[in-house]
């Protein structure tokens, strides 16, 4: 069930702290089940925080990201009220997305 | 004294030097996990696993097509909130002691319709899994359940009978190792590597490990419940693997939870 994004933001001084968890298996490809067989890599490999349409942060991940990431940053130029939306793409095309007002 | 500490000034050194690189290690422990859990915040994995076992709770299934809302988990049909804290129970209308997890499938199978093979065939999450039903089901009931004062009840004969077998099993060495429970959790302060070891025949002890699970693993990326934890103990004892809401694990449970007696549950939390 991936796919979903918890965001929290809050406004710190003149910075806005973001931080995101998000539900995903970040499998590495080098993985082998119970059974011995190989599990297939399936690992996030672009993440995009906006805010309206403007970018405030962009990532590029590979299979060295834990399960279920967590990711904080800041930013600045933002106030209180507006919404940050962070969506990410999979390494199968998949993707996901979670969104939060600036508190 | 001049002397003495010139000719065991190396020594001495070497001493401090191994002291120095010791000590900050089985401190550290705690310490990286107080930071990671302090970098946390309030956020943990765990949620989508409540999340996902919310959604399981109120979805209808099985033949019958009913959810689980009406099981009653000890409280009453259909009450979850600090149901957790009072489990395992005798339960009348099954005639038997069960916990959480046998108590789920008892309600699939008599609510549901469903066969619990279907759950018992894979109760718990192995490598590349995104977590169980099960698992999800009792991480739900574990939030609801948070900040409850651990009560589980010795009022019934088959509950105290079920303590006595716990402890009877707690005690009891077996296995190529000739490893009991007791052999790792019946003394204060040990550690095994660097994780501290509970002391489950104390108030205190049982008290921390019986409200800290189901718990999120952050070296697994799962949630484990205390059912996983009772059979991850068992294999490194090198027993017969425990089942899922079997005898054996609900005794065990029982004798934890007994003495664990006003303890607050904070399940599910953080673990290694």
């Amino acid at each position: 069930m991936a796919g979903r994004i918890r965001v929290r933001a809050s406004l710190k001084g003149d910075m806005c702290e973001v931080k995101a968890l998000m539900r995903h298996p970040m499998e590495t490809g080098m993985r082998k089940d119970p059974q011995g067989n190989q599990i297939p890599a399936h690992f996030i490999t672009e993440v995009v925080a906006k805010v309206g349409d403007r970018v405030v942060m962009q990532a590029h991940w590979g299979a060295a990201v834990s399960q279920n990431p967590f990711l904080g940053f800041e930013f600045s130029g933002a106030k209180a009220g507006d919404e940050v939306a962070i969506s990410y793409v999979d390494n199968k095309g998949e993707t996901g997305a979670g969104s939060a007002k600036i508190k | 004294m001049s002397k003495l500490h010139n000719k065991k000034g190396i020594v001495l050194g070497i001493a401090s030097l191994c002291a120095a690189l010791l000590a900050p290690m089985a401190i550290a422990q705690d310490d990286v996990f107080a930071e990671y859990r302090a970098m946390m915040g309030d956020e943990n994995p765990a949620i989508f696993t409540i999340e996902e076992g919310q959604d399981l709770w109120e979805t209808p299934m099985g033949p019958n097509n009913v959810s689980l809302e009406q099981c009653d988990l000890g409280l009453g049909p259909g009450v979850v909130d600090g149901a957790l804290a009072q489990l395992p129970r005798y339960f009348e209308d099954a005639k038997a002691v069960q916990d959480v997890e046998a108590r789920l499938i008892y309600c699939m199978e008599t609510l549901q319709g469903r066969d619990a093979i279907d759950v018992l065939v894979k109760p718990y999450s192995q490598t590349g899994d995104q977590g169980t039903e099960l698992e999800a089901l009792v991480a739900f009931i574990a939030d609801s359940s948070m900040d409850a004062v651990v009560d589980v009840p010795q009022g019934h004969p088959e509950e105290q009978k079920m303590y006595k077998k716990g402890e009877e099993i707690f005690y009891y060495r077996a296995g190529p190792h000739d490893f009991s429970c007791a052999t790792c959790h019946s003394q204060t302060d040990k550690r095994i590597r660097l994780q501290a070891l509970p002391n489950l025949t104390t108030n205190e002890g049982a008290g921390m490990a019986f409200t800290s699970w189901p718990a999120y693993r952050i070296s697994e990326g799962l949630l484990r419940t205390m059912g996983w934890r009772m059979q991850s103990c068992g294999r490194q004892q090198r027993l017969p693997q425990f089942q899922s809401g079997s005898d054996a694990v609900i005794a065990l449970q029982m004798f934890m939870g007994v003495n664990a007696k006003g303890a607050v549950m904070a399940a599910p939390g953080l673990k290694r």
